[in-house]
């Protein structure tokens, strides 16, 4: 204020009483101007404030939505079933012989089970209807108890196994139980039936173990998502090891020992290119070299990792370079002027202050691979994939894909799937980017 | 730096391991109409056997075809599924690449409805009066085309609902756009005398003006997600979709099908062929791979057993429409003998 005021006086050539003028027309003219200048800050501030509440509205939104409809994926209604392991059923010639043990009719038992729950329901159709209503899965349940303790058998074992997806969706209140018959996926023998197993505290409502621990299925009440985590894992670690090191090693030689040239601009040019073209023409790119040329099974966690290391290698080099570049010049002068190679400068010196932005950028990277589909097309990996693969040559699908896969069933049940696959995934980039923010933080140096 | 090479030296390994690994597993590709049934009987396999459970990938039936056609090695997939026959291009490509030997499936029959919210009233439309309301030019009475001036179906026909023609579809690289092109706009353009004349002078242009769908906003390509479709019809009841019947099934409690020439898209109307816009679905099997990949013919079985196919079999419960019987065991006896059986 001061400096203006001093030089308003100056042209004026007259005594202390014009500088007083002077200063009183500017600070008359300030604080004229200062009501407009606070509205304007507070107006600024503002659209601010509504810029993020906007983003923050939309994304609650967005949680909201997911959560309300995943939410009810995470319990299944189970029907507790008295099911008698009949030794003339396993296992006719009673020598325990796996191979009888893995093929017997375990489905008989299990409508054994219901009859005598049902004992009135005598019809062939009415039958077929009440049988309907347990998931195939059970079956399943029975033949792992009864391989895995062959002395089950002869004796009379309680379990609970899943109802099918339909019964489960209308025991969750998601079929309109007024709806003429004909338009819903339940009849209404099967309410009634529902009711009295009700009546007979025979349903329970459980937490949905299945969905963490299997692969994918066809039968809502069966698939899980566990195969689609083992498939990114696999993906991902693949994907770590090999772009990490490259992208290191290109952002340590362009920033630190190559020379500034024509080349080496057009090389950062295109790096910088890479790292916005669309994901589906690396899957295009992966199609024909990795799996076309050089023979890496398709659908494999293995060729998805390289076409996601190319994917990430640009983005990983650039935050790099950004986490070298902040590392001040004295750093290397020191180092160097102390004796140091040039290696050891870099190695010693640079690379381990740089080392926190190079994490932080590639979390970032991977935590975007993580999320990824595109690319993963056109290599075989959106597939229905039911074991869990075993390693990174198997087939294997991700959770991207899976939850792509599911939210495209006609079975309504998947919907619900699908969204909690989604809180999953989202819960593996949370706790991605929280390391991040964490890795910034503790090892961080400002200059 | 070490751990760089390391790290590329074991890429390389894996690599080299990777492709020299014989495959134990079937692999599937193909139309994504297929696919659900395709999944439920691999599944059913890979539980009830002691072979791996086959990979399914839904690439769409072109896809499908392309990769299918690709060759005979591990490397090929081998089954494609499809939502439609082959066609004669893919068995000459086939043939370049030395797939020669195929066998064809058919699995039964899908219906292609369409359908609008159960909030508003159910339609009744002639082919002839859906192709009028979704062809992109349309007899103009004296002779020539003109551009589809229709905006509402009463316009069409008064007996038509007074709102504004809005039909979601799939796009043209979908299975079930050929199928709905070729059986209702095609069948609904042949009610049209001086169309169906057409067809004699200038099949090529007949082609064209029959199978040419709207592109002035009335029918919206959607996608090839068909689920998302019977929510946007819930969303909108003026609105009416296009998919496939096994949608329609699982979703009967918010979505209804039109009836077309009367007949509404129910399962055993479809079956008999009542029906007018139901296509046959099929798989394709490369017979040079049965006997080297294990489980070819296994798979084949569960697929063709009355307790997969059947009318009560599981894949009925997933909106598969079974061929009648005698044409069933036509089919698994071709399956299981592995006919070289290809339309010539």
């Amino acid at each position: 204020m001061s400096n203006s005021a001093n030089g308003a006086a100056l042209p004026g050539a007259g005594g202390l009483g014009s500088i007083f003028d002077a200063r009183q027309q500017v600070s008359e003219a300030v604080s004229a101007g200062l009501k407009r200048r606070y509205a304007r800050e507070r107006r600024f501030r503002l659209y601010g404030m509504l810029a993020t509440l906007f983003a923050v509205v939309v994304l609650g939104i967005l949680l909201f939505t997911i959560i309300r409809t995943g939410l009810p994926a995470f319990t299944q209604t189970m029907i507790k079933l008295s099911v008698t392991l009949y030794p003339q059923e396993i296992d006719p010639k009673g020598d325990r012989d796996p191979q009888t043990l893995s093929s017997a009719d375990y489905q008989r038992l299990v409508r054994d089970a219901l009859d005598d729950y049902f004992p009135d329901v005598t019809s062939r159709n009415d039958r077929r209807e009440l049988f309907a209503m347990i998931s195939p899965g059970a079956t399943y349940v029975i033949r792992s108890m009864v391989m895995a303790d062959p002395s089950l058998i002869g004796k009379r074992i309680e379990i609970e196994v899943p109802l099918k997806d339909d019964i489960d969706q209308f025991a969750k209140g998601k079929i309109d139980r007024e709806a003429d018959q004909a338009n819903r996926r339940v009849s209404d023998k099967q309410i009634g039936w529902y009711q009295r197993l009700v009546d007979r505290d025979l349903i329970v409502s459980r937490f949905n173990t299945t969905l963490f621990t299997a692969g994918d299925s066809r039968s809502p009440e069966l698939a899980g998502i566990w195969g689609a985590v083992v498939g990114s894992f696999w993906t991902m670690t693949l994907t770590l090891l090999m772009s990490f090191p490259l992208a290191v090693g290109a952002a340590v030689y362009l920033e630190e020992f190559a020379p500034k040239n024509r080349w080496t601009d057009v090389i950062e040019v295109n790096i910088n290119n890479l790292a916005a073209v669309p994901s589906i023409v690396f899957g295009l790119l992966g199609l024909a070299v990795f799996i076309g040329f050089f023979g890496v099974p398709r659908s494999s966690p293995m060729v998805g990792a390289l076409v996601l290391t190319l994917m990430t290698l640009p983005i990983i080099i650039i935050a790099s370079r950004a986490a070298l570049k902040s590392v001040p010049p004295s750093i290397r002068e020191a180092a160097l002027g102390v004796g140091a190679s040039k290696m050891q400068a870099t190695l010693h010196h640079v690379l381990p202050l740089a080392m926190p932005g190079m994490l932080t950028g590639t979390i970032l990277g991977m935590a975007h691979a993580l999320g990824e589909t595109a690319p993963l097309l056109m290599i075989g990996m959106v597939a229905f994939i039911v074991d869990i693969p075993s390693g990174p040559l198997n087939s294997a699908t991700v959770m991207p894909v899976q939850i792509y896969l599911w939210s495209d069933a006609p079975e309504r049940a998947f919907i619900e799937r699908a969204s909690a696959a989604i809180m999953v995934l989202l819960g593996f980039l949370t706790v991605m980017n929280l390391l991040a923010v964490a890795l910034r933080k503790r090892f961080e140096k400002r200059w | 730096m070490i751990r760089k090479t390391l790290a590329v030296a074991a890429v390389a390994t894996i690599a080299a391991a990777g492709s020299a690994e014989a495959r134990d597993q079937i692999r599937i590709v193909g139309s994504s109409t297929v696919f659900p049934f395709s999944t439920r009987v691999a599944e059913e396999f890979g539980k009830t056997t002691n072979f791996k459970t086959p990979i399914v990938e839904s690439t769409g039936t072109g896809g499908g075809m392309k990769l299918f056609c690709g060759g005979v090695g591990v490397e090929h997939p081998d089954i494609t599924n499809a939502s439609r026959q082959i066609k004669a291009s893919e068995i000459e490509s086939c043939a370049k690449a030395g797939v020669t030997a195929i066998t064809e499936v058919k699995i039964g029959y899908d219906g292609i409805v369409l359908a609008n919210s159960k909030a508003a009233p159910q339609m009744n439309i002639t082919l002839k009066q859906l192709y009028l309301a979704l062809a992109k030019d349309v007899p103009d009475g004296k002779g020539g085309l003109q551009a589809n001036p229709y905006k509402t179906w009463s316009e069409i026909d008064p007996s038509l609902p007074k709102v504004k023609i809005e039909v979601l579809g799939p796009p043209p690289t979908s299975g079930t756009r050929d199928a709905f092109s070729e059986l209702a706009m095609e069948g609904g353009c042949d009610k049209i005398d001086e169309l169906k004349e057409l067809k004699k002078t200038d099949e090529k242009k007949h082609r064209a003006v029959c199978q040419g769908i709207r592109e002035d906003g009335a029918f919206i390509e959607a996608g090839e997600n068909d689920i998302l479709i019977v929510r946007k019809l819930e969303a909108n009841k003026d609105a009416f979709g296009i998919f496939g019947y096994s949608f329609l099934d699982q979703n009967q409690e918010k979505i209804q099908g039109s009836r077309i020439n009367g007949v509404a898209p129910a399962y055993d109307d479809i079956s008999s062929g009542k029906y007018p816009v139901s296509r046959s679905i099929f798989f394709y099997v490369k017979k040079a791979h049965v006997g080297v990949i294990p489980g070819m013919r296994e798979y084949i079985a569960e697929f063709t057993s009355d307790k997969a196919w059947g009318p009560e079999g599981y894949l009925a419960d997933k909106g598969l429409i079974a061929m009648p019987d005698a044409e069933r065991a036509k089919y698994r006896a071709a399956a299981a003998n592995l006919e070289d059986n290809l339309p010539k």
